[in-house]
């Protein structure tokens, strides 16, 4: 395979090991970029003395608005929440029996069996999203342990392995252990003399030899270390038989095959590292937190027709998205947290930059399917707990419960998560057939179980929410620099929040990070009038 | 400073929407060319590329990827302020470089396609709208999409939604 090998430079080298590492390397570089920082919360904001009387209108009742809310009026804002539908959260949902999903073309009704859930927008929060976590403590939310990582679940590629799913374990256990054979191959033809010291070398050749269970010959083959990793044909146990017998390895090309490094790679980021949290019970128990403290001062079902500014404050023209009544709100400062899908058809006297940072922001698009099925298969059958299974279907993926594991009864499974083309497809078809595509799709998992032990499910496409049509933002590097200063900039007496005016986009964690910086800014400008 | 001050009123008014003209031409065209990632840092899935594929039939591709916004019918949905457009009986699609633009580079809310479609599959579905859901009997050509790259026109503007 060397045949031809040319001695790389030392730059080759560490593009190499960054390519064997997984995401180890990548995550070095994502953290020269920016992308990978830690969060920049340092704390709740210290706002106080608001000039007596001084008011905030807040549009939007999501997590930025109400966040926003909460804090102003701690600081002595009066406040005022004017929001679209007739509940609070945004994107911070959570679907369960009972309840109603309203697409555009289509109505479902939610048949899960009480206790069972499914969260259609945010669903998981990394350990150092620090300002979710903080006001998820100081609002009273009780955080579980969300099994991001479970080397037990599936991957799956149509073009690997003849279709049939594989163990992430097996796979990335094979990935490991032939990748150093081919590296301490290379070092011991010297092929790498130049690009590493001889003492290198022979610590590069022991940590290959250690790291990827090869044997006395360098070679990645079935042996009992191999087992150790990877599994067994018969595991250990007691008595006359409980020698273990290891299984064997794939081959290496079988195992490019997977491109297993997709999900080594994924894992390997920042927001995807362990460990992870949900709220117990649903996501919108943030939602539902905050609403607590700031739900009086929510008017629903108020859809804003225009905004208007001038030296004096903010009016907010609306109907009332029920009775038809229209009315105008007025107030000295306004956090307008509505997103830029729906921001930019509305009437709103702000800078003309402002208005083309809202018109360049284009927005991905979802789908979340939840699957309810009688009984938790997947852990009696296949001993898997939490974590997703992954495929290059439509679907994209299935997450498996972490909460209420070992319990009898129905369990509602995600049955699919796409970005990209996988949610256009999946969003286009009527909410029966998203459900018959997952478990087409999805059975190539748990083929024995999928479909029989199937009982209701419901699908929510971000592209068909009335109040959002998308998703969230997708910025490129290049509408970042032409727009994003531009676009969170306060603007007379307004401003802007929510993900789309973070780098945390899609995240919980930028929506309230955003609206913390904003509110700190019109803070500031208000008492400098 | 003033405290809330509410007017309702039980009229119903006909909204005007002034929509502000775009500033022409503010993306860089590299930009549209961009892969539409969802950032490394968002979640989602997994990483790596979907199999799924996308039929090279304009209707076909149009079921596939666009009735997920602009509906079956494509008569668009939501209401003024809150809308997809309607690709139906829409005299913008007259002029066959409008929605072509759009498919390379996005417009509003809607993001580029070209990550997702390739140039024949662009002018094929482009086809499958103009000529089934409008009557326009030109037709879109991939040397069309070529000189729109080359030309780098800004993204057209209209109150039309999102």
């Amino acid at each position: 395979m060397f045949d031809h090998f040319t001695a790389p430079t030392r730059r080759d080298l560490l593009s190499m090991i960054g390519k064997v590492g997984g995401g180890a390397a990548m995550y070095q570089a994502m953290t020269a970029l920016g992308h990978a920082a830690e969060s920049q919360f340092t704390g709740p904001p210290q706002l106080t003395g608001a000039r007596p009387g001084a008011s905030v209108l807040v549009l939007g009742a999501g997590l930025a608005g109400m966040l926003a809310a909460y804090e102003l009026t701690k600081a002595g804002y009066k406040v005022q929440i004017l929001e679209l539908q007739g509940r609070v959260g945004g994107r911070n949902m959570t679907l369960r029996g009972g309840d109603t999903v309203t697409e555009l073309g289509s109505v479902q009704k939610v048949g899960f069996a009480p206790g069972n859930y499914l969260n259609p927008g945010p669903w998981r929060i990394p350990y150092h999203h620090r300002t979710v976590l903080h006001y998820c403590k100081e609002l009273g939310v009780e955080l579980e342990p969300f099994m991001q990582s479970n080397h037990n679940t599936f991957v799956h590629r149509k073009a690997a392995f003849g279709g049939k799913p594989q163990r992430y374990r097996d796979l990335t256990i094979d990935w490991k252990g032939h990748v150093a054979e081919l590296l301490g191959k290379a070092l011991n033809a010297g092929a790498l003399d130049s690009a590493v010291t001889a003492e290198d070398k022979a610590k590069l050749l022991e940590a290959m030899r250690s790291w990827g269970v090869l044997d006395k010959n360098m070679a990645y083959t079935k042996s009992e270390n191999v087992g150790e990793q990877r599994g067994w044909e018969r595991p250990p146990g007691g008595g006359v038989n409980g020698a273990p017998i290891p299984n064997d390895p794939f081959g290496l090309s079988e195992t490019l095959d997977s491109k297993i490094w997709d999900q080594l790679g994924f894992f390997a980021e920042h927001v995807m590292q362990t460990s992870m949290f949900q709220p117990k019970g649903g996501m919108d128990r943030i939602g539902k937190a905050f609403q607590a403290r700031v739900g009086k001062a929510i008017r629903f079902n108020t859809r804003i027709t225009k905004i208007a500014q001038d030296e004096s404050g903010v009016t907010a023209s609306w109907t009332d998205a029920l009775t038809g009544a229209v009315g105008e709100t007025k107030a000295d400062w306004m956090v307008c947290t509505i997103p830029a899908t729906v921001l930019g058809q509305i009437d709103v006297q702000i800078a003309e930059t402002k208005k083309a940072a809202l018109k360049a922001l284009r927005y991905g698009n979802s789908v979340k399917i939840g699957l309810e099925m009688k009984r938790r298969f997947w852990e009696t059958e296949d001993a898997i707990y939490g974590g997703s299974s992954f495929t290059d279907q439509a679907i994209g993926m299935i997450g498996y419960p972490s909460y209420r594991c070992f319990s009898d009864g129905p369990a509602v499974l995600l049955g699919a998560y796409p970005f990209g083309v996988g949610a256009y497809v999946l969003a286009g078809m009527t909410p029966e057939k998203r459900i018959q595509a997952a478990l087409d799709q999805g059975s190539v998992f748990h083929p024995a179980h999928y479909k029989s032990e199937f009982s209701n499910g419901a699908s929510l496409a971000w592209s068909r929410m009335p109040w959002i049509l998308g998703c969230c933002a997708t910025w490129t590097e290049e509408s970042r620099a032409a727009h994003y200063q531009d676009l969170v900039a306060m603007d007379g007496r307004i401003v802007l929040a929510g993900e789309h005016c973070s780098y945390y986009g899609c995240w919980q964690e930028g929506a309230l990070l955003s609206s913390l910086d904003a509110i700190a800014r019109l803070h500031q400008r208000a008492l400098a009038v | 400073m003033k405290a809330f001050d509410e007017h309702e009123s039980g009229n119903t008014v006909l909204l005007n929407f002034r929509m502000a003209a775009l500033l022409s031409g503010t993306l860089a065209f590299a930009a549209a060319l961009a892969v539409a990632s969802p950032g490394l840092a968002q979640d989602r899935p997994s990483n790596g590329a979907s199999t799924v594929e996308v039929s090279d039939e304009g209707r076909e591709i149009y079921e596939q990827i666009c009735q997920s916004c602009h509906m079956p019918d494509a008569k668009g949905g939501g209401v003024p302020g809150a809308m997809f457009p309607a690709l139906a009986g829409n005299p913008r699609l007259k002029d066959k470089d409008y929605g072509s633009i759009i498919l390379l580079k996005g417009r509003g809310g809607m993001p580029w396609f070209t990550d997702i479609l390739t140039r024949p599959q662009i002018a094929a579905v482009l086809n499958y709208v103009r000529g089934h859901f409008n009557d326009y009997q030109d037709t879109v050509a991939v040397a069309d999409l070529d000189r729109i790259t080359t030309a780098n026109p800004p993204v057209p503007d209209c109150n039309c939604g999102h």
